[in-house]
């Protein structure tokens, strides 16, 4: 089994930023990354996507080319197309690549394994056809390929008028955004733009962006209520109810509905560590709890990035850096004064890059119809579990997502609860009367990702020979 | 005064033990720690086996069985019981031969369920199995059933039959008083219980009891592994165990692969969190695909590790007390005791009932643990409870 003092999981910004940290200061360092290449989802295939016109992606997807040469030119044992897939308290490290699995021991591990598309459960969004914006968004990087025409995105965040001006760069008419975010939002959300200058900017560039798309002749539905995705067998049309006409639906036919309701940490990993995390009502996730430098409350164990509470890609690289110094901190390989010396500019940055994030967080706010979805509709994809049904069951007194497991199979299957646990949580809570905290979330099992009977028999010791039974078992 | 009665554990032995109870008129409280089921009851492979076992646990495996097939009378619902059989599979003449000596050894106590059947039939029977394998021992009537589904049946029961359940609430201390016990919990109004009678179902924590109770026990938690794997075209009758090696090996109903074998995970500290570990775990599913090669390619959807109280002689213990009067004892069954649970309830209920029962548990008693003190090295503490 291979020994290191420092893993870090995932190379997007917070990733790639602690890894050059740690180099810098001469530590060993290992990074596992699922993807082939480096940059996370925010600087995805930047190195070789072949949209190479600087204007067509923005200049903060460009950014990241500097982190990414300096993890190609630092000696960083840096491992693309691994896929971590268990992970244990005591910082062993299942991981797996070309069908062969590995376990790596190391002493500390910073989990940099970014955000998730929040799920946004609506009748017909199990149909074909029906994807994330960010999902349309990696297609498009990657491989400059755009989804079927006749495209419409539905939802509110700040990816929405993105992906729209980038599919349209590209050659994709977009049929129509059908926008959620609620009214009142604008008003609430401009209370706390004053304190941030960023606000301003950002205001800006998202009108700049809503010009381009207004230039280009896309219909633009706002204060959208309610919305279904309707079709046999595949996506053919999307339905929506706007707050000016309640009741009634209108209609558009539609080959590919992108939905996008901004982004959750991923807590996979922190979850089946059993760490501490809290439900933050600012941005409605889970947060693992860390502190401010990013040590969590596992032994060990760092995170850094929009795993720990979306922040975007600046607030992502800060926080690398500043979890790398406290390992090394951690491993007295930098000595305490030298880890103040070099944390306290970070922190600063820090406090001023995160003060956009009420303003930003108050305006994408989804509204409750949102996160309370109809009884018809499917929560749970994999194992096909309605609303509905998760709220009979909570009736008969299943109080927490647990339970809800053994009663429905809801969360049980491949995705590992990727796609209905935050809704589980939020659902049962309001059928309990608890808070959402109380309610908790799934204890998450190992895999993280699907991986085979036969990659995970690979990483049985060969020399070992196999052991009987303790016991005998039912 | 009717008779108090109070079970600590709401595992299937809890459940069982407190439907068995309260039917006779027992005032019964079952006290829970988390909720029904939580640790190695509600997440356990499901094997509903007489296949392999000790031969002191054969008699009550038998008259368990007997109960399994009329689960929804006692109970009110099946529990999912199929009796889809159970087959051990010997990979050498080697193994095969051992699997002979035990088919005789179980007809030589008068019993005829384990029989054995020839390469030839094993290939019909399991026409995915790998070619290396030369034989199996098999029990036709034996099965699987749901384990969470069937807690919460017994569960049910017993509540229908008057039983309390406390669901969330710890036992912090338990003290004999004249004629009986008073409990202590951590429970937000402080409440303490009182009992006539203590009856110790709490599985990979019936230990900690037994060492506040000054009762000696060898006995540790322990994390047992298991992995499910996604959804395959139905290729699988019976349960599949293995002559040589650890696996427990059935396809569920859903198309899904449930695969254990009684591998040992990692335990907490704090003893309430069980981890996989992944070499352990490696090695037993590589024994799963040396048996269905075409499994190689099936995806794993998850793995996790149920805590289960293990004895140093791995079988339970069921009894009363050998230190106290009114108490008594039902747990260790050491991962293999949820076929069991369909008649220990009636046996706990004999006990409390002061009237002999009609099994024979006399090498389940507690006070075996007392006489191996002098000659056998202690088992590791439960705070360190890793095995090598």
């Amino acid at each position: 089994m291979k020994r290191v003092p420092l893993a870090i999981i995932g190379a997007g910004p917070a990733g790639m930023a602690a890894a050059a940290t740690a180099t810098r200061k001469g530590l060993e360092v290992v990074i596992f990354d699922e993807q082939p290449a480096p940059g996370g989802q925010i600087y995805r295939a930047l190195e070789s996507t072949p949209l190479r016109d600087p204007v067509l992606l923005g200049s903060d997807y460009w950014h990241g080319s500097e982190l990414i040469d300096a993890l190609r030119r630092e000696s960083i044992d840096y491992r693309p197309g691994h896929m971590v897939w268990q992970l244990t308290r005591e910082g062993e490290i299942g991981v797996i690549a070309d069908d062969i699995a590995e376990v790596v021991v190391a002493e500390r591990v910073i989990l940099a394994t970014g955000a998730q598309e929040r799920p946004f459960p609506i009748a017909g969004w199990t149909l074909p056809g029906v994807m994330g914006a960010g999902a349309a968004q990696v297609l498009l990087k990657t491989s400059g390929v755009a989804a079927q025409a006749p495209v419409v995105l539905a939802g509110s965040g700040p990816l929405l008028y993105l992906v729209a001006a980038q599919y349209l760069r590209a050659g994709s008419p977009i049929e129509a955004i059908l926008e959620t975010t609620p009214r009142g939002n604008y008003r609430r959300a401009m209370t706390y733009v004053g304190g941030a200058a960023r606000g301003w900017r950002y205001l800006q560039k998202g009108l700049s962006l809503l010009r381009e798309l207004k230039r280009a002749g896309v219909r633009h539905v706002r204060d959208v209520t309610a919305l279904r995705a309707v079709g046999e067998g595949r996506l053919a049309g999307v339905e929506w109810q706007t707050g000016a006409k309640p009741g009634i639906w209108q209609a558009c036919e539609a080959t590919t509905l992108l939905l996008h309701h901004g982004v959750i940490p991923n807590i996979q990993m922190t979850r089946a560590l059993s760490g501490e995390h809290d439900w933050s009502d600012q941005q409605l996730c889970w947060i693992p709890r860390r502190d401010s430098d990013g040590r969590s409350d596992i032994d060990g164990f760092y995170v850094a990035g929009d795993s720990g509470g979306v922040g975007g890609a600046r607030v992502a690289e800060t926080q690398g850096s500043l979890a790398a110094l406290a390992a090394l901190a951690s491993l007295d390989h930098i000595d305490t004064p030298t880890f103040e010396r070099e944390a306290q500019p970070l922190r600063r940055a820090l406090a001023s890059e995160s003060a956009i994030r009420p303003f930003l967080d108050t305006l994408y706010r989804p509204a409750d119809t949102w996160r309370h979805p109809s009884d018809d509709v499917v929560v749970c994809r994999c194992e096909e579990v309605t609303a509905g049904e998760i709220r009979r069951v909570a009736k008969l007194g299943c109080s927490g997502p647990n339970q809800m497991k053994s009663f429905t199979r809801c969360g049980m299957g491949p995705c590992q609860g990727r796609m209905c646990g935050v809704t589980v949580s939020e659902l049962l809570a309001r059928e309990s009367g608890q808070s959402v905290e109380a309610t908790g979330y799934y204890r998450l099992r190992p895999p993280f990702k699907p991986i085979t009977l036969g990659q995970l028999a690979s990483a049985a010791e060969p020399a070992e020979k196999a052991h009987r039974s303790e016991t005998e078992v039912s | 005064m009717t008779t108090q009665v109070l079970i600590v554990g709401g595992g299937l032995h809890g459940a069982a033990a407190a439907t068995h109870l309260s039917r006779c008129g027992f005032r019964v409280t079952v006290i829970e720690k988390n909720y029904a089921g939580r640790h190695a009851s509600g997440v356990n492979a499901g094997g509903v086996r007489r296949l392999g076992r000790h031969p002191a646990e054969i008699p009550l495996s038998v008259a368990a069985l007997e109960r399994w097939q009329r689960l929804n009378e006692i109970v009110g619902d099946d529990g999912q019981f199929r009796a889809c059989g159970q087959i051990k599979v010997a990979e050498s003449e080697q193994e095969l031969a051992e699997l002979e000596r035990r088919a005789a050894e179980v007809r030589a106590l008068g019993f005829d369920h384990e029989s054995m059947i020839t390469r030839c039939e094993l290939r019909r029977r399991l026409p995915a199995l790998a070619a290396h394998c030369t034989g199996a021992l098999v029990c036709d009537d034996d099965g699987a059933a749901n384990p969470y589904r069937t807690l919460t049946a017994w569960r049910r029961q017993s509540q229908r039959n008057g039983a309390r359940w406390l669901e969330g609430t710890r036992v912090v201390n338990v003290i004999p008083e004249a004629k009986g016990w008073r409990v202590e919990t951590d429970h937000t109004q402080g409440i303490s219980l009182r009992g006539d009678w203590l009856i110790n179902c709490a599985g990979g924590w019936a230990g900690e009891l037994c060492h506040w109770l000054g009762e000696r026990v060898e006995m540790v938690p322990k994390a047992l592994m298991m992995t499910i794997t996604e959804r395959v075209a139905p290729f699988l009758e019976p349960v599949v165990g293995c002559a040589g090696r650890a696996l427990s090996f059935k396809q569920m109903e859903n198309g899904t692969v449930m695969i254990g074998g009684g591998l040992t995970g990692a335990i907490d500290t704090r003893g309430e969190l069980a981890d996989v570990r992944l070499a352990r775990l490696a090695e037993n599913i590589k024994t799963a695909v040396d048996l269905f090669p075409f499994m190689r390619d099936v995806r794993v959807v998850r793995t996790w590790a149920g805590i289960e109280g293990v004895t140093a002689d791995a079988i339970p213990v069921l009894g009363r007390s050998a230190r106290h009067d009114r108490l008594i004892h039902s747990f260790g069954y050491s991962a293999h005791g949820f076929q069991l649970s369909a008649i220990t309830g009636e046996i706990v209920r004999d006990l409390a009932l002061e009237r002999e029962p009609g099994l024979p548990i006399t090498p389940f008693d507690i006070e075996r643990f007392r006489a191996r003190h002098c000659d056998s090295t202690p088992l590791q503490a439960p705070s360190s409870s890793r095995d090598g």
